[in-house]
This record gives C-alpha cells, sequence and structure tokens, in this order.
C-alpha cells in the first residue's frame, strides 16, 4: 500500500498544479486549495478554467461570470492568455475589495 | 536617504500614533506626512452591517503590497512609507487599513498617499464580506469608482 502511495506521489509530483480558490470562489467551489496532475492539454489559464468547469456544479457555478474572475499565477496577477505549467500556483478570486 | 517601507498584514489593530512617530523617528528632513485610515463604516447600501470580514491571499498580499509601495517610492521623492491592513473579523468604527507616506514637502507626500489607498484597493488580494443585522451576508463588489480612482495614477506605466 505504501509502495504504490510513493509511487503514484512521484508520478504526480512532476506534473501537479495547486489551485487556490478565495472568498465567493472558495465558497462555491467548496475548497480552498486543491492539488491536481496537469490536466493533459492544459497549457493556459483559460483553458483550465474550461477544464475546471466540467469538474462539477460547485466549479461551474464559481466561473459562471468568467470574465468577472480574477487570476494570478505564481502570485502574479495573470490574464486567460497566461502559461499554466507542472509546479505553478494558480489562484482564482474575485475582483479585490479591500483598503 | 529613504528607509525601506514598512509593510504588514494583522489581524491586531495598529496605534496611528505610533506608526507616525516610528516613520519619522531619529530623521529631521521629513517636511510632510500623509496620511489615510480606512475604517469600517456601519452601513452599506442603506442597511446596517454587523461585523467586517477581511480575507486574503497570504502567499501573496504583502508582496503585492511591496510591489504598490515601491512603485510610490519610484513616483515621488518619498522618505519613507507605511502600509498596514488588517485581516480577519472587524466591527464598525475599527480601523482598516493606515496609509503614511514621508516627504520633504507637503505635495508629494498628499499624492503619495492617495496613489497607496486607490492602488492598495485594486491591486491587492483582500476581499471584503459584510454581515448585515439581518444576519445575511454578502461579499463586496468592486466597484468603478475605485477603478477610476485608480486609473487616473496609470499614466506612464
Amino acid at each position: 500500500m505504501t509502495d504504490s502511495a510513493t509511487i503514484a506521489e512521484t508520478e504526480d509530483a512532476a506534473g501537479t498544479i495547486t489551485v487556490l480558490y478565495f472568498a465567493w470562489l472558495r465558497e462555491r467551489t467548496g475548497t480552498g486549495e486543491e492539488t491536481m496532475n496537469l490536466p493533459r492539454g492544459v497549457r493556459t489559464v483559460g483553458a483550465l478554467i474550461d477544464w475546471l468547469i466540467a469538474r462539477g456544479p460547485g466549479h461551474a457555478a464559481a466561473f459562471a461570470s468568467r470574465q468577472t474572475v480574477r487570476c494570478a499565477v505564481n502570485q502574479d496577477f495573470a490574464g486567460p492568455e497566461a502559461p499554466v505549467g507542472p509546479g505553478d500556483e494558480v489562484a482564482f478570486f474575485p475582483p479585490v475589495t479591500g483598503g | 536617504m529613504s528607509k525601506p517601507p514598512t509593510i504588514r498584514v494583522q489581524t491586531e489593530d495598529f496605534d496611528i500614533g505610533a506608526e507616525f512617530a516610528a516613520l519619522g523617528r531619529g530623521r529631521t528632513d521629513i517636511g510632510g506626512l500623509g496620511c489615510f485610515v480606512g475604517t469600517v463604516r456601519d452601513t452599506a447600501k442603506g442597511r446596517l452591517i454587523v461585523s467586517m470580514t477581511l480575507e486574503h491571499y497570504p502567499a501573496m498580499t504583502e508582496t503585492a503590497m511591496a510591489r504598490i509601495a515601491a512603485d510610490a517610492m519610484q513616483r515621488w521623492p518619498l522618505l519613507g512609507c507605511t502600509l498596514i491592513h488588517r485581516v480577519g473579523e472587524l466591527l464598525p468604527g475599527d480601523n482598516i487599513v493606515l496609509v503614511l507616506a514621508a516627504s520633504a514637502h507637503r505635495q508629494a507626500a498628499l499624492d503619495a498617499a492617495g496613489f497607496l489607498i486607490d492602488w492598495l484597493k485594486t491591486r491587492a488580494p483582500f476581499w471584503k464580506k459584510e454581515r448585515f443585522i439581518d444576519g445575511e451576508e454578502a461579499w463586496v463588489q468592486a466597484n468603478a469608482a475605485d477603478d477610476e480612482a485608480a486609473a487616473k495614477w496609470a499614466t506612464g506605466r
């Protein structure tokens, strides 16, 4: 059991991304953070959103008003064309309202 | 010589007088300090608020604030600046954010303080959720006026 888990983790480690959700995106997806294998064919933020929407109704609801959702890749604001690769931290959130 | 910006994200309150003193301590070249303090208002769209919760993106927040401060230091001849933002649950009347900008002359200090709060509101990853007196909760929506206020500083960027 430990062997197979270790192998699986090792294989995943090369191609995983961490996806974070804040504010109402966190509430709608039901999670603040998920780690996943970088889906096949996904190379941009926009493609990742397409893939996440298909994950379930919560995710679909979170990205329903897609143009409202903001993104950061590795803690830097990023648009839909921004590249996403293994090891990246991709965060989705509403327009900021601090201050 | 300017000193590095003071940047903090914290749950506890801040002491405005102490932050003024810290910024000016040991120096006599400052001629003016511009200041903005944001506080929790008790109403939103005509409804009473009982509390406000501020969420942020910890891994990104201080970097984003440091970038905003560095931008201000580049645009104005600042001798120092302070950005402190609170997170967690706050009550009406509580402090939310403190911005201080120190310069030899008032115009730079005042303009930089205005810039710092306008950019903090539109470029730092914080989100506010308000709880109303009837128990309902709602995320504060970004408003166009904040974007317009920030846009007026965007020239040359």
